[in-house]
């Protein structure tokens, strides 16, 4: 065995993608919007535009809506089930679980795990990793991970350029029924405080530029370099990569550091057209490449949570991924349905006119 | 809406769960076991598709009290595919846009929320049927895994 061979995960029993869905919502706010308000439209946006979720959606809805998607593409009946995880940050209630509510949307209740994750943006990934263990274990033929938010950004900072709405989710299941199988995963975890929201904070803080390279850069470039080194592959033995997107220019330049070309990077990469949709960053970039990605083809997917931390899978792509991908709507079927809105909509929108409509 | 009334309803708010009748195959929405068309005992659980068309419509400018965020919303009687007739509300769509006899589908979405402290109400409402992009490249020759 290599000498950090069991720094990589692999389960017993192999395990892959047996479905997945994405959602996203149909609002768009143009970064320049936000420019034009707070810095007088000086300011270059960082992605062009951010999705934005409607008055009646939530991590819930939309959790149930990409999770409807899977379940399709996974062929199976959802009281097949035994786990129905949801990752985010941005949980409808602080006590009481989306997941209970997912997974009576979906038909999967009563006898299912049910909860929710919390590790910022990598909060789907992690509920990932154990949906690998849960069925790679055979505690359970089939486990779904969700990864799914509507992120929160203070009016005004940098970070509301970006922060926007959407995710996916998977349907795990053994490799022999799977449209993708895992080779192996990783993770790599530190305590780095670069972003964080206290409990009744509404909008989260930030570390500025001390979330590049001791947050973001080391843990991607760490755990994508160790998994490739346990699994004995390179950059270019994988037709498609996907790292977490905060922006446009990290993942290029994680991309770039790792001696992965831009074209490898490029259908997965959607963060010029949605934002950054924390949770479920890397998994919707994963669902867009599933969309087109052919037999044998390999993909790596990375990626990051603040506070801190990084999950590596490395997938390879099945002949059920070409039958399996039109039983739901496409990741680009979502980014198309497009309406675009101004500050003042957004703001509504995303309840920051204060109606005190309480009871 | 007190939570044990939501609590009853969610089979059919969440995922319109109707039922259908055993004797003469009628779907019923929302579940009321006994049959209208044949009277007799319809208690067998039925998954209804979600897909329909807009039977007719309005807009609401005044709402009832937890739905004013809302407002203005569209309010449709929609004909669900299997047969029965319902009220619900549209969403992802402006009034100018809706039209009788536009197909939709089913959605799980917030309903309403009572303010920042109470139980938020889950539910269906129904949406023009989502747009699928043309076609995608053509599939290069089959590659073994």
């Amino acid at each position: 065995m290599r000498a950090n061979g069991d720094r990589m995960m692999k389960p017993a029993r192999p395990v892959g993608i047996v479905g997945y869905g994405a959602y996203v919502p149909r609002y768009r706010l143009p970064g320049t919007e936000i420019s034009r308000l707070w810095t007088g439209g000086t300011e270059p946006p960082p992605v062009r535009e951010k999705a934005v979720p409607g008055l009646d959606e939530d991590v819930v809805t939309m959790s149930i809506e990409a999770a409807r998607n899977a379940l399709a593409r996974a062929g199976i009946p959802a009281n097949r089930l035994r786990a129905v995880w949801v990752g985010s940050e941005s949980h409808p209630y602080a006590v009481k679980p989306s997941a209970t509510i997912v997974a009576e949307a979906i038909g999967a209740t009563p006898y299912v795990q049910a909860g929710d994750w919390e590790f910022a943006c990598k909060a789907g990934t992690e509920a990932m990793q154990a949906a690998i263990g849960l069925v790679g274990s055979r505690m359970a033929d089939y486990a779904m991970a969700i990864g799914m938010d509507t992120a929160q950004g203070r009016p005004g900072d940098a970070l509301e350029y970006t922060a926007g709405a959407g995710g996916a989710a998977f349907v795990l299941g053994p490799a022999e029924e799977s449209l993708a199988i895992i080779e192996g995963s990783l993770s790599y975890v530190t305590d780095t405080p670069d972003f964080w929201r206290r409990a009744h904070a509404r909008y989260p803080e930030h570390g500025g530029r001390f979330t590049g390279e001791p947050a973001y850069f080391h843990h991607i470039v760490e755990a994508a370099r160790q998994l490739m080194e346990a699994l004995g592959t390179r950059p270019e033995d994988y037709t498609y990569a996907v790292f977490h997107q905060p922006n446009v220019k990290f993942p290029q330049k994680a991309a770039k550091t790792l001696g992965f070309r831009p074209e490898q990077i490029q259908t997965g990469l959607l963060v010029d057209e949605i934002g950054n949709t924390y949770a479920g960053s890397c998994l919707i970039g994963l669902t867009a490449i599933l969309d087109e990605a052919q037999p044998g083809d390999r993909i790596l997917a990375v990626s990051f949570g603040s506070g801190a931390g990084s999950d590596a899978f490395s997938l390879v792509v099945t002949e059920a991924v070409l039958e399996r991908r039109d039983r739901a709507p496409r990741t680009r079927d979502y980014i198309a349905r497009r309406v675009v809105i101004d500050y003042a909509t957004y703001a509504r929108y995303r309840k920051k006119i204060v109606l005190d409509t309480a009871a | 809406m007190h939570p044990a009334r939501a609590w009853r309803g969610r089979s059919q708010r969440y995922r319109l769960e109707g039922e259908i009748c055993e004797g003469c195959g009628a779907r019923l929405f929302p579940p009321r076991d006994i049959c209208p068309e044949c009277q007799r005992p319809a208690r067998t659980p039925y998954p209804l598709s979600g897909r329909g068309e807009v039977y007719s419509y309005t807009v609401v400018y005044e709402p009832p009290a937890g739905y004013e965020e809302q407002a203005p919303y569209i309010v449709a009687l929609i004909k669900l595919e299997e047969g029965p007739l319902i009220s619900a509300m549209l969403t992802d769509v402006e009034p100018e846009e809706v039209y009788i006899g536009m197909p939709v589908e089913m959605v799980t979405r917030v309903l309403h929320r009572q303010g920042e402290r109470g139980v938020i109400a889950y539910g269906y409402k129904f949406r023009p049927v989502l747009r699928r992009m043309a076609t995608m490249p053509a599939q290069p020759a089959t590659v073994t895994a």
